[in-house]
């Protein structure tokens, strides 16, 4: 089959990544012991994900198949193999904040983003996420902006958390 | 000062610090954890910065950020010492009357104190709140006297004191004796006895061993382990270094959950000034004991608690179990005996060196020794962190410490041990929280989350909630939990949606058995627990949800309908303007109605009407009657 005119964008946007960065992270951790996760780690907070070329750059130099990278991309919850929103919205849903009404706190954010776990909105501005527990229970419900915490929320306060983002942009 | 070379040394620093700290000294400490810095606490650091400079004390005071003090729901949190003033709540425009009133005067700040939700009494010290009054801080106590990024604070506290006895007193097997002699149990959720552990790791064959602490704090519900890494940062470093020369260690890793970025800086923090002051690294303090500890952040899996996931996870692997044994004593990281304990366990090392095993094993009851801290949160008045002697009643945790359910509700259960853990009803709340009276009442005391459900609650929802949240985090390995787990959530959300058929329950509990008798790890053997405990002790809620379609609790969103009483309406519109989803019809004065194919359910209408009118019902289980618009 041949690649459509847009895939071949597609692979080309992707092999524009700069792995500078990504080859520093490298050199820094490359003789540690179990230096895998950092590295991804690292990578991730460079380029705000995980970018494919990265991927084998890593498998090239610490050498390990990049099936074993991807096994432990795609494990854990925190590797992202796109790119992702400028806020990151964390909805906590854990217990203390289920039994809190965090149910609809969640609600609101989908409804007002138009956005699922895991999701972005098209113009990068947010990801939402609904995550376990953040461990910020004596506050339930909380929401989390990147890393700004929100407590004691109510769907009213959660509206205007979102606006004050939006409007910041 | 530098490099400290020996105990006379450390001691001889001690009492220069000291020296240097009047006691009658008016100090400021400030609640700088992860909850208080969310209300604000950094915008009060910077105001009470400005105002000590303004009004022109700051030889007179000193002033301190410290980790988490427990009581988060009333954060920021100030206290006055030495007397122990409490103010809670604290915002910027506080601190010019506090300082003013408090420092200079001498008068306190009403406003701020504490007001008993029940009793409306006020208290101005700390001590004498209720929700501390009754607790038993002996690990978590320092968190509210130290800045968790001052090696001398810590030393100011005893610090380092465990580590010089234990270099210089005992031998490694004295040292095991002496924590097997406490009878110290993991916090981290199995209570296995620390010393055996320790011992099992300090007479496997290898010469290079590993000691490790574990703060990947998953239970949804619990961050007592959070809070103790990032107040007290030394004490589990401390107490690490004591595992570490008992079982023949020199070098130990720190597995954090990346959620913690707090405990990671403030840990970080740690390593650097106990490395410069020779109390991590080469020889420490003349010893010729070398540590060295590297921390490494989780990614976001809760199975990497476990502690055989945990160590794949540290090689660098995806953080799958493994079938025990091999035991990590045996054979743990990079295939050398290992032996791993939660922050909670390693930050109570010093305390059992420091001051014995028989001060530590007088504390407790007869098999669970020690304190233990709770997160009591949930729908209690008094949420927060919670240390306890083992054996105190769970009654006396949520009446007395956590002051009861809010909001003049019924309480209805509570749900101890996480997500694996169990829901115990009113009638066991004298049972004695300790590792086997939990267990023995269907719960377990699991990492030490405490979540209080009040008669808005539906138990149904809460165990189909768990099963989602473990669903989620199994991982896949073993095929009872993964598919255990996943049939079991399928009934539960049938019956949450209406759907629930006669013989659910039945095949619920075969499921439940199955899953649990056939696991592989911790996670799948323990994860019907929240099924089993709430049919055990809510039968009548599931039977309610299959045979009736009924929800007691009117919380699944399936099963209720938001109802206008006519009689009650006064047409003001309230509701109305609320509905997102113009469900509600109606006009000025005039019944208003709910369309039931439109309603989402989503409570704005209910919340909305006018207490004095208390027009909005929500019905379950029975027909809603047909409203006519007429005029009120």
């Amino acid at each position: 089959m041949t690649e459509t005119a847009e895939q071949v964008e597609e692979t080309a946007v992707e092999e524009e990544i700069d792995l500078t960065a990504a080859n520093k992270i490298l050199d820094k951790y490359q003789d540690m012991h179990g230096a895998l996760m950092p590295v991804l780690q690292a990578i991730q907070e460079e380029y705000g994900y995980i970018p494919e070329p990265t991927v084998f750059l890593v498998a090239e130099r610490l050498n390990v198949y990049s099936s074993q990278i991807y096994g432990v991309l795609t494990f854990y919850a925190q590797f992202h193999l796109k790119p992702r929103g400028k806020y990151i919205i964390r909805v906590c849903m854990g217990t203390a904040c289920h039994v809190k009404g965090a149910g609809r706190i969640g609600d609101t954010v989908k409804e007002r983003l138009g956005i699922g776990h895991a999701e972005t909105t098209e113009d990068l501005l947010f990801t939402a996420e609904y995550v376990a527990c953040i461990g910020a229970c004596g506050m339930a419900p909380v929401i989390m902006v990147n890393d700004a915490t929100y407590g004691s929320i109510t769907v009213q306060k959660t509206d205007e958390v979102i606006e004050k983002y939006k409007a910041i942009g | 000062m530098s490099r400290i070379n020996s105990p006379a040394e450390l001691e001889s620093f001690r009492k220069e610090i000291l020296s240097q700290r009047d006691p009658d000294k008016p100090c400021i400490t400030l609640c700088s954890g992860s909850a208080c810095l969310a209300t604000g606490s950094g915008k009060v650091f910077a105001a009470l910065e400005q105002e000590i400079e303004k009004q022109g004390i700051t030889a007179e005071v000193s002033f301190r950020t410290t980790g988490c003090h427990g009581f988060c729901e009333q954060g920021p949190i100030v206290v006055i010492y030495p007397q122990g003033i409490c103010y809670l709540k604290v915002q910027p425009e506080d601190i010019a009357e506090i300082i003013s009133a408090t420092i200079k005067e001498q008068k306190i700040v009403e406003r701020l104190l504490y007001v008993d939700p029940n009793t409306g009494e006020k208290s101005s010290l700390e001590e004498d709140i209720p929700f501390y009054k009754h607790q038993q801080r002996l690990v978590l106590g320092a968190n509210r006297k130290i800045d968790p990024k001052s090696l001398e604070d810590y030393l100011a506290v005893e610090g380092y004191q465990a580590l010089a006895k234990t270099l210089f007193e005992m031998t490694p097997e004295q040292v095991v004796g002496e924590v097997k002699d406490a009878k110290l149990r993991g916090r981290g959720g199995a209570g296995f006895p620390s010393g055996v552990k320790w011992d099992f790791a300090r007479n496997a064959p290898g010469d290079q061993k590993y000691v490790v602490v574990n703060c990947d704090e998953g239970d949804p519900g619990a961050y007592m382990d959070r809070s103790v890494m990032e107040g007290n940062p030394f004490a589990v470093l401390e107490g690490l270094m004591i595992g570490a020369y008992a079982i023949g260690a020199n070098e130990g890793y720190v597995y954090v959950r990346q959620e913690y970025p707090l405990a990671v800086s403030n840990l970080a923090i740690a390593i650097e000034k106990a490395e410069k002051y020779g109390l991590l690294g080469k020889d420490i303090l003349g010893s010729g004991f070398d540590f060295t500890v590297k921390v490494h952040r989780g990614a976001g899996a809760f199975i990497c608690g476990e502690e055989t996931s945990l160590l794949n996870s540290l090689e660098g692997k995806p953080g799958e179990p493994n079938a025990r044994p091999p035991f990590p004593a045996t054979k743990g990281l990079w295939g050398k005996p290992t032996n791993i304990n939660n922050v909670e366990t390693w930050a109570n090392i010093p305390l059992v060196i420091n001051k014995g095993a028989d001060f530590f094993s007088a504390i407790g009851t007869e098999n669970s020794k020690g304190t233990k801290i709770f997160s009591l949160v949930g729908k209690v008045n008094n949420t927060g962190l919670v240390e306890v002697p083992m054996g105190a009643s769970l009654r006396d945790i949520i009446f007395k410490i956590g002051g009861g359910v809010p909001d003049g509700k019924q309480f209805k259960a509570v749900q101890t041990g996480g997500p694996s853990g169990g829901c115990l009803p009113e009638n066991l709340l004298d049972t004695k929280v300790d590792f086997d009276e939990l267990t023995k009442a269907g719960a377990m005391m699991g990492s030490g989350g405490m979540i209080v459900m009040d008669e808005d609650t539906c138990l149904v929802d809460i165990a189909r909630y768990f099963l989602e949240f473990l669903s989620d985090e199994s991982c896949g390995k073993c095929t009872p939990c993964r598919e255990g787990i996943r049939q079991m959530l399928k009934i539960l959300t049938n019956m949450t949606n209406g759907l629930g058929q006669e013989g659910d329950i039945e095949l619920l509990q075969e499921l439940a058995e199955t899953t649990k008798g056939s696991s592989m790890c911790a996670l799948g053997k323990t994860a019907p627990n929240p099924v089993l405990s709430t049919l055990k002790h809510f039968r009548h809620e599931y039977e309610a949800h299959i045979n009736h379609q009924k929800c007691p609790a009117l919380a699944c969103k399936e099963l209720i309908a938001f109802y206008i009483d006519p009689d009650k309406c006064k047409g003001c519109g309230a509701c109305l303007r609320k509905c997102p989803a113009d469900a509600i019809t109606g006009e000025k004065k005039k019944i208003h109605v709910v369309d039931q194919g439109k309603c989402t359910r989503c409570k704005g209408c209910f919340e909305a009407c006018p207490a004095a009118f208390d027009a909005v019902r929500i019905l379950s289980g029975e027909p809603v009657p047909v409203a006519v618009p007429e005029e009120v």
